[in-house]
């Protein structure tokens, strides 16, 4: 009887995140006011940029298909009850495997190399994440520590390959050479072309539907499978788990190779789609939004595609704005995109508490029976 | 359990300490409280007893300031008060004991006492004046607490003595405690009975939550029935029984007797030799054990809670490893093999864990998520690498229908079903995978009276079919009413065998107590 009352699932999915969104923009135009600038001039910009030409929609979703990536990487750890602060050096080391696929077995037919560089990248993704994850099941070493400090090392070891091993001889950016044109990603403007139909060139790629599709894949993985239904419980309880004989270090393990390999899929957009050879930083904090996009999505694949547009649309419209109004620069951009992602993620619990107690006393107060 | 005589009835004209008049109050379509009227006199003490899910927890929180009520008056020694949180129930003169103790486990004794009244921005002169406001308070009640040993250390029943100290120190007249007996050892209850009693001749007016009959029968004055948000009867105790109180609540006559016929054993299904099992201080908290359990029996294990029943069931569960010793089922080892809880599950040993909540199901999964939980591998409920949605679903039904689950809805969430539900779709899990020996750790904690009576009907059923049990109850009753043969442990060892011809609560009580059983001729 005393059970808290709950949020019924439109509220918990669509009002809740919607009131951290607006709060966000509250706040977010504050602070623009301030700089001297109308919020509301600046949000329309941010929308348009976004949302309202051909160019905007393609790096909206181009931006999104690396929080797809990353957000499902958190959300298939969260299910095992697992906090992966790693998505951002497993997607790095991840790029790797899918940049060396590119790079050595480049030449061979296209249809070929997309297969090995998917894998390519899952393996060394998951291989990154695989050492944290050991460390959890059989030594207890807590993940949140180890995989922070696994984007440290990520970062020290991609800057070594990339200084000292990788880099195309002869010049001074730490960069690998081009891939060859058999190991670029379809952009989207090529693939509408083929049907006919005009569109403006933007870095939107096939990693787009491949994100979908991995967006799919951990839908029916966690909520259709006997497999996710044991990452499940051993997440939601690990004694429960023990009894029904399923071993909590073996799902630890298991989740966060899939974790690992959801991440590798971010060079696939970044590199093969985008930028064409391996460079420094490309994941670019993208494992981090991945953090905020899982939580606003409520962990669900559906919620994280919608919620991976979202911060998508925060990066493309930002751009916009600082080329648009000069008082708002970079740097404020970021402070905006942080406050969204402060709100959403960080305190989404915040506005909970009023919402039900709200809902609760409407309930009461018609009193159906 | 002698009765002492009952406190002098307040005079008549003197207002109760606490009386509810027409409480209300509805959770969405769940008319929880039905105009509830409901008075306790100082110097007394009163039962609250109904099944789970009959509406008494929430007419405490009301009490207590937890919910508010949509409707009524609540009056404290005749004057109307306005409770709208925990903090103005206090005020007012009203203190509560959950069942789940509120105290700080880090902190000593004193400290959790003075939390939130500590009396100034430093503590050294709060803390002195506690002290010796709880040396009073000890003397007056008999509530002997180490003020200073830090709580996790206490014994349970030592922690609940510090939640009423609590309440006495914040001012409380009416005294309120939900289910404080479920956990609570025998003596233990015994020994807060006492407490009880003497609260009582002191003034105090004591409010008993309770589904247990026993307790209302020993310490109270009055009891009042709720069945469905309603009270149904409203009795002194004196004047009813179990059998009566009992029809109450269920609204039907229930046998608190379970009807058996003798047992009759056959071959032996599992054996265990020498079984040690040491905890991860490397301390042996299962010293060399041995029995077996035959087809057709029952096998009961009695003890004090924590001498090593609950270590027992994990071993030979599979769920906690053994050091040493021997569990032969189907003729493996299951030590020597390390058999994993899912390895003997399918060579039919099945279990049903002492804290379901803890171990036996995932409260925020589906009832349909929980009735296949440790059998999810099963080639029934998989299609082609996928769930099969339809059969999990067509599964739990079948279950709930059987055994009676209430509400019959498979996709509802765990949490949402009272205990004796909860438990029923465990028992029915593991039941329907047609074990052959199946262990049960507390098959009826926090489950409501009607629920007992089905669970002891199918677990005897289960045991005609030829099918071995071993018990453990820390309810003697229950061990009393369901086993053919008794063990009792002590210590981490088992110091006594008798069949159930021969047991009697004395004797049992004894060895509970460490007191060998003479060897019969």
């Amino acid at each position: 009887m005393s059970a808290p009352a709950k949020l019924p699932r439109w509220a918990e999915f669509g009002l809740l995140p919607l009131i951290n969104l607006a709060v966000a923009l509250v706040v977010a135009g504050v602070i623009i006011k301030i700089l001297g600038e109308s919020p509301l001039a600046a949000f329309k910009l941010m929308a348009t940029g976004a949302l309202g030409t051909q160019e905007g929609i393609g790096y909206t979703l181009y931006y999104a298909t690396n929080f797809i990536f990353t957000g499902l990487a958190v959300a298939v750890a969260y299910h095992a009850g697992l906090f992966n602060i790693g998505a951002e050096g497993q997607a790095y080391i991840g790029g790797l495997g899918t940049g060396l696929v590119c790079l050595y077995l480049g030449t061979w037919p296209f249809w070929v190399v997309l297969p090995l560089a998917v894998l390519a990248g899952a393996i060394f993704g998951a291989a990154w994440a695989f050492i944290p994850a050991w460390l959890q099941a059989r030594r207890g070493s807590h993940i949140v520590i180890t995989t922070i400090m696994f984007n440290f090392i990520a970062a020290a070891l991609m800057t070594y390959l990339l200084v000292n091993v990788l880099i195309k001889p002869g010049q001074q950016s730490p960069e690998t050479r081009e891939f060859s044109t058999n190991a670029v990603m379809p952009a989207a403007h090529e693939l509408f072309d083929k049907m006919g139909i005009t569109v403006v060139a933007t870095p939107l790629n096939l990693a787009f539907g491949l994100a979908l599709v991995a967006a799919v894949g951990v839908w029916i993985f966690i909520w259709r499978t006997r497999w996710g239904f044991a990452l499940r419980v051993a997440g939601a309880n690990s004694a429960a788990a023990v009894y029904a004989g399923i071993s909590p270090p073996r799902i630890i393990v298991g989740a966060m190779l899939i974790s690992g390999a959801l991440a590798g899929g971010l060079g696939l957009n970044e590199l093969m789609g985008s930028q064409h050879r391996i460079l420094m930083d490309f994941p670019s904090g993208a494992g981090f939004v991945g953090i905020a996009v899982a939580l606003m999505g409520r962990n669900q694949p559906v919620g994280i595609v919608v919620a991976a547009v979202l911060f998508g649309a925060l990066y493309q419209g930002g751009s916009q704005l600082s080329f648009d109004m000069p008082k708002i620069n970079r740097d404020m951009v970021v402070v905006i995109q942080g406050l969204v992602i402060l709100l959403c993620g960080a305190m989404e619990n915040v506005f909970r508490a009023p919402l039900t107690a709200l809902f609760a006393r409407v309930r009461s107060g018609k009193g159906i029976e | 359990m002698s009765k002492e005589p009952a406190a002098p009835p307040s005079t008549p004209d003197a207002p109760p300490a606490l009386e509810l008049c027409g409480i209300d109050k509805r959770f969405g379509a769940v008319h929880a409280n039905r105009a509830i009227t409901f008075a306790v006199a100082a110097g007394s003490s009163h039962g609250l007893i109904g099944e789970n899910g009959a509406g008494k927890s929430t007419l405490m929180n009301i009490v207590y300031g937890f919910h508010c009520a949509d409707s009524g008056e609540i009056r404290v020694q005749g004057r109307t008060v306005e409770i709208g949180s925990p903090q103005q129930a206090i005020a007012a003169g009203i203190g509560m004991v959950h069942q789940h103790f509120m105290l700080v486990e880090n902190f000593t004794v004193l400290e959790n006492v003075v939390l939130g009244v500590e009396g100034g921005a430093l503590l050294a002169g709060g803390l002195a004046a506690a002290r010796a406001e709880l040396g009073r308070l000890a003397r007056d009640y008999g509530l002997e607490v180490p003020l200073d040993a830090v709580v996790s250390e206490l014994s349970v029943g030592l922690q609940q003595r510090v939640e009423i100290l609590k309440a006495l120190y914040r001012g409380a007249e009416v005294l309120i405690l939900d289910e404080p007996t479920a956990v609570l050892t025998p003596h233990e209850a015994d020994q807060l009975f006492a407490m009880l009693r003497r609260l009582r001749a002191q003034g105090k007016a004591v409010i008993l939550v309770t589904h247990k009959l026993r307790e209302i029968m020993a310490v109270t004055d009055r009891v009042t029935v709720m069945k469905q948000g309603a009270v149904v009867a409203e009795v002194a105790t004196r004047e009813t029984s179990p059998r009566g109180l009992a029809e109450h609540m269920v609204g039907r006559a229930v046998l608190l007797q379970v009807e058996k016929r003798p047992a009759q054993p056959g071959a032996e299904l599992l054996s265990v030799k020498a079984l040690e099992v040491r905890d991860r201080l490397g301390v042996a908290r299962l010293k060399s054990v041995s029995f077996n359990l035959r087809a057709g029996e029952i096998v009961g294990i009695a003890g004090v809670a924590g001498n090593g029943q609950s270590e027992l069931l994990e071993a030979l569960a599979g769920t906690r490893a053994a050091s040493r010793g021997e569990i032969s089922f189907g003729g493996r080892d299951l030590v020597r093999e390390q058999l994993d809880p899912r390895a003997r599950r399918a060579l039919g040993l099945a279990h049903v864990p002492e804290d379901r909540l803890r171990m036996g199901v995932v409260a925020g999964f589906s009832a349909a998520d929980n009735a296949i939980l440790g059998y999810h591998d099963a080639a029934r409920f998989n299609r082609g690498g996928l769930r099969d949605e339809a059969a999990i679903r067509a599964a739990c039904a079948a279950k709930m229908a059987e055994f009676d689950v209430r509400p019959p809805q498979p996709e509802l969430r765990l949490a949402a079903f009272s205990g004796g539900n909860q438990q029923k779709l465990v028992l029915a899990r593991e039941i329907d995978a047609d074990p052959q020996v199946l262990l049960i750790g507390q098959p009826t904690r926090g489950v409501d009276i009607g629920a007992i009576e089905f669970i002891h009907k199918r677990l005897i059923a289960l045991r005609d079919a030829g099918k071995a049990l071993l018990l453990v109850s820390v309810e003697l009753d229950e061990i009393l009413a369901l086993a053919d043969r008794i063990l009792v442990m002590n210590g981490g060892e088992i110091i006594g065998e008798l069949a159930r011809a021969d047991a009697t609560e004395e004797k049992i009580g004894l060895m509970m107590a460490g007191v060998r059983a003479e060897v019969s001729p």
